[in-house]
């Protein structure tokens, strides 16, 4: 059995300046943010982003000026924040390129690059302007080979031409992080409650990286295979990060956290206090166990603890917190 | 008059929640559709069925969900799974009778903008988040119901980008385009509820809530709306108030 297991900090060394990278999770659950914060941390410059519904952990990776382009259908914290500040900024003001889709396009992207074949066809998008209007240029699109040459293609059905169907390109990226419930040192993977399309990006990356709460034994991940979606050997590295996905929820383990998410957002849309918040929440510490500290460590933390009957936590204050 | 008070939001949730037909499969986005949907089935669709985008099928909600990413929307779920399976088996098969969507501008055809604001959609003047699901809801949900706060600049006559397709330029558009099925069915907003005419398309109003008139509507939508059949919105039941209140948002999450 191979081991897999690598220090946090040593995986996210992994990820070059301008690598394609996907991230697993969506708005306010699961994503990997003591991978992020690491990123951050090694001032990573022009990264490439792909993702259906991102919440924080790209806005913070924009906002911290890590990223080049974004392929995404949409980017907030949905009833926390209802867009995400550094993103809407980073457009108006002209400082980042990016394409848009919807979610199941970009899903059915990651599907097809998963499958292993050039597109997928889906029923979406027909009379938008999603459909119509292109952001990036031929020029753009040309310059580097790992965004697809073109958005996407209208075709009819080659067995019924009165039905038309959108083609949307297959997505290859250097890297995926997804963050999991569960994990065994030689990559297999236990996520739990809703998937999102995390096991897609991992199947069409490259090099796959997973952090995990708990690192537990292989024999028991084996005693429920159908519970096992992704392939072992698709796996290059498993990091045990507990609370790395704070400050969203991971199911079953922990909430997300109110008070930490309205710190980042009351400060966010106002470049001296967002940078503030990275001074004191990323530049600020050396690694993810101090970050632990400084959010309010141990106390902090069991308020968020996940109830075993909800799989969250059913008296968490999320809105009047003082 | 009634003789107990209500809110706008409760008004607007109760309104929502009527839309959902008992037995329905929904597709619920958040804030007021989760409040509908939530009060749907604990009313009079008790075997609705809610599904939330991002994996879940068939929620009994116990708390109420801040994103459809919430570990809340796992409660009594009948299947999680992922993004992946609820579009396309669910949603692209045609499997969904009620999407809710909103957005920051919509025309008389129910076509709405979710994604920026400005001539130039290079060089936008305000970004919003993107379409997420609502454009996918708004090509293949059998039909859908859209929320949204009623000022004359959210309902101008021509929207700055088409985010999710509603009856395109009426008449025919739609299904020309190659949308199948579907289109917006109704328009619920803070003042008013409005319909789409059977062969053209074009918005008219149904009613404008309690303390509003026709004309007062009409004045703070951008674009000609016909009014003539119009009546008052119906108000929430005191039930449905109590249930609102004590059982679906106690914390006040959403309800103002």
């Amino acid at each position: 059995m191979s081991n897999k297991l690598i220090g946090l900090a040593e995986a996210a060394a992994m990820v070059p300046d301008g690598a394609t990278i996907s991230f697993g999770g969506f708005t306010t659950q699961r994503h990997p943010m003591a991978f992020i914060h690491e990123l951050i941390r090694l001032r990573r410059r022009n990264l490439y982003l792909f993702g259906h519904s991102p919440g924080g952990d790209w806005d913070i990776l924009i906002g911290a000026g890590c990223v080049k382009r974004v392929e995404l259908a949409y980017e907030a914290d949905e009833a926390f924040n209802t867009i995400g500040s550094r993103w809407r900024l980073a457009v108006e003001r002209g400082q980042i390129e990016w394409e848009d889709y919807s979610n199941f396009a970009m899903v059915s992207r990651f599907t097809a690059g998963a499958m292993g074949i050039p597109f997928m066809p889906i029923r979406s998008l027909l009379g938008s302007d999603v459909l119509t209007k292109e952001v990036l240029t031929p020029e753009q699109r040309l310059a580097d080979p790992r965004t697809a040459s073109k958005k996407l293609e209208v075709m009819n059905s080659p067995f019924n031409t009165g039905e038309k169907v959108v083609l949307v390109p297959a997505i290859h990226t250097e890297f995926a992080v997804i963050h999991v419930q569960k994990a065994s040192l030689n990559g297999v993977v236990r996520i739990e409650g809703q998937s999102f399309a995390d096991v897609q990006q991992a199947l069409c990356a490259d090099t796959v990286i997973v952090t995990a709460e708990e690192i537990v034994d292989e024999d028991q991940l084996r005693e429920e295979p159908e519970r096992n979606l992704l392939p072992y050997f698709a796996v290059k590295h498993v990091c045990h990060v507990p609370y790395g996905s704070h400050p969203y929820a991971v199911f079953r383990y922990y909430d997300y956290d109110p008070r930490q998410l309205k710190i980042y957002h009351d400060g966010s849309d106002d470049d001296a206090t967002f940078q503030q918040y990275l001074d004191k929440y990323v530049y600020g510490v050396k690694n993810h166990a101090e970050y632990l500290q400084v959010i309010g460590g141990e106390e902090r933390l069991s308020g968020l603890k996940a109830d075993p009957v909800y799989g969250y936590s059913p008296n968490l204050k999320r809105r009047r917190l003082d | 008059m009634a003789e107990y008070s209500y809110t706008l939001t409760e008004l607007m949730a109760v309104t929502a929640a009527r839309q959902i037909k008992n037995g329905e499969v929904v597709f619920a986005g958040t804030g007021l559709p989760m409040l509908g949907a939530m009060l749907a089935q604990r009313t009079h669709a008790p075997d609705c069925c809610i599904i939330f985008e991002a994996g879940t099928m068939a929620s009994r909600l116990a708390h109420l969900p801040m994103s459809v990413g919430d570990p809340r929307v796992m409660r009594g779920a009948a299947t999680a799974a992922g993004l992946s399976e609820v579009f396309t088996y669910v949603l692209q098969a045609g499997r969904v009778d009620v999407g809710f969507l909103s957005g920051a501008q919509i025309d008389r055809y129910g076509n709405i903008n979710s994604t920026s604001i400005g001539a130039d959609h290079r060089h936008p003047k305000v970004r919003f988040p993107g379409s997420g699901g609502s454009g996918d809801i708004a090509c293949l949900a059998q039909r859908t119901a859209i929320i949204a706060l009623h000022e004359k600049r959210r309902f101008p006559a021509k929207i700055d980008y088409l985010t999710s397709p509603g009856w395109l330029e009426g008449g025919d558009s739609r299904h020309e385009a190659g949308l199948t099925r579907g289109g917006p069915h109704v328009v619920v907003t803070t003042k008013a509820v409005m319909k789409f005419k059977p062969v053209s398309h074009e918005m008219y109003l149904e009613s404008y809530h309690p303390g509003l008139t026709a004309q007062q509507v009409s004045d703070d939508t951008g674009f000609p709306l016909d009014t003539q059949d119009a009546i008052e919105t119906p108000i929430p039941s005191q039930e449905e108030l109590r249930i609102l209140r004590d059982v679906v948002d106690p914390d006040r999450i959403f309800l103002k």
